[in-house]
């Protein structure tokens, strides 16, 4: 029997590749799914004689005591400094102490009429179910302002200690992916296929959801954030840039604090708890009611599900 | 309708009682077992029979509605999220352990494999 093409060609042809699979012959993805293994760890004989060198020169020239007149001084004066420090704090916070209530006495800040109020009128005030996500983004809103705030001065502390922003180093570590994750594991990618969205919908339900029952931004947001990690680990960095990059990351992060910013602006100079504004509460058990409670979940949200996955990131490859 | 009420309650009771026994059984394995794989092993068993089995007695409890979903919802994540876990563990162990051998018994035709696998390894090895 004559074939036309050779043996090679032959082997690379789809329904044979497609026989042997079914057979159990080959294993289809074996060849790409192993971890490569990492370099051995050989010491730069030079640079550490270097580092040494320099270590050295820094304790004899800098942190010598007998020369130094002036960090002998310092070093004194700081230690009295910092005992008389510790002394006042303990002796302030004894103080205070001393002036709270005795446990259980009716007079305590615990027990004043704050609680009632936020029962009896939070769902007229703020129009939405949830009492708890009526209180914390209505009453005091500006103290979850402070903790969005808070999210986004750790991710940018975090980016500065860990982004790489040397270019070829950037392009060495984008190829060296396969180092710090088994990529293009079957298994895993097809069981993200069918997670990942149902992941992603039960975090926008919950976020969505913020002012009707238990949930909000944050809980939302944290399982969006959950979802593109997952994500990320099933199918690699390239597949995750196409959507999620550093471009659009910043922009949902910034633009997201921003617009929370200003509704804040808006909401305190228009009646500190918010009942002179503008924006009608609508119907309490609606999606579209509880004014501003909706919106700046969904701004919550993103900024938690963006903070999520730069930590990741940035830990992993130092790149997002 | 007494009795229906108190037989529910039983079965509910049964089935908790069952998934706590297994994860009481988890917790020992995890602990008294020195080996990853053996470990991998006593810890899925908690993840799938466990949670089933507790969340099985709970819907029991609560009767059919909204949340009873929400609940199976929560098993169906888990058992599609923990058996991909455990393969994880047992192919990173795989690859990096180099005494596998030692471990535990080998097919033929998967040695075969994994000797071919080693050989890949090293030659990639190499070209880093």
């Amino acid at each position: 029997m004559s074939r036309r093409i050779s043996n090679e060609e032959n082997e690379q042809r789809f329904s044979v590749r497609a026989k042997r699979f079914i057979s159990g012959e080959q294993r289809k993805y074996r060849e790409e799914e192993e971890i490569r293994v990492p370099l051995e760890y050989v010491p730069d004989e030079e640079k550490n004689k270097k580092n040494k060198e320099d270590m050295e020169n820094m304790l004899s020239k800098a942190y010598d005591l007998d020369e130094n007149r002036s960090l002998r001084f310092f070093r004194h004066f700081y230690r009295i400094a910092a005992l008389l420090c510790c002394i006042m704090l303990v002796a302030i916070l004894l103080i205070e102490v001393s002036y709270l209530p005795p446990v259980g006495s009716a007079n305590k800040p615990t027990n004043n009429e704050v609680t009632q109020k936020y029962i009896e009128d939070g769902l007229t005030d703020t129009g939405g179910i949830n009492i708890v996500g009526g209180m914390i983004l209505n009453y005091r809103a500006f103290d979850t302002f402070g903790e969005t705030n808070v999210l986004y001065i750790a991710t940018c502390c975090v980016m500065i200690l860990l982004l790489v922003e040397d270019k070829p180093m950037r392009k060495l570590l984008k190829m060296d992916d396969r180092s710090f994750e088994p990529k293009s594991d079957i298994i895993l990618q097809k069981i993200a296929m069918f997670l990942v969205p149902i992941v992603f919908m039960f975090g926008l339900y919950v976020m969505f959801n913020g002012h009707l029952g238990p949930g909000g931004g944050f809980a939302g947001g944290s399982m969006i954030g959950a979802g593109l990690i997952l994500y990320v680990s099933a199918y690699g960095t390239k597949k995750t840039q196409r959507f999620f990059n550093e471009k659009i990351y910043t922009i949902i992060k910034v633009a997201s604090l921003c617009i929370y910013g200003v509704l804040m602006i808006y909401f305190f100079y228009t009646g500190a708890n918010g009942l002179d504004n503008h924006i009608p509460l609508g119907t309490p058990g609606h999606i579209f009611s509880a004014g501003l409670i909706l919106p700046i979940n969904i701004l919550v949200g993103l900024e938690v599900a963006c903070t999520m996955y730069a930590f990741y990131a940035l830990f992993r490859r130092g790149d997002i | 309708m007494q009795i229906l009420d108190w037989v529910r309650f039983g079965i509910g009771l049964t089935f908790l009682i069952l998934g706590v026994l297994v994860m009481i059984v988890q917790v020992f394995g995890i602990f008294r077992f020195k080996y990853v794989l053996n470990r991998m092993h006593s810890a899925a068993m908690g993840d799938t029979a466990g949670i089933g089995l507790c969340i099985l007695g709970l819907a029991i409890f609560a009767g059919f509605s909204f949340v009873t979903l929400k609940l199976f919802l929560v098993v169906a994540f888990l058992w599609c999220a923990s058996p991909v876990s455990s393969h994880l563990i047992s192919k990173l162990e795989m690859t990096i352990n180099p005494d596998f051998e030692k471990e535990c018994e080998i097919e033929e035709s998967a040695e075969e494999e994994i000797k071919k696998e080693n050989e890949k390894l090293s030659e990639k090895k190499g070209e880093v």
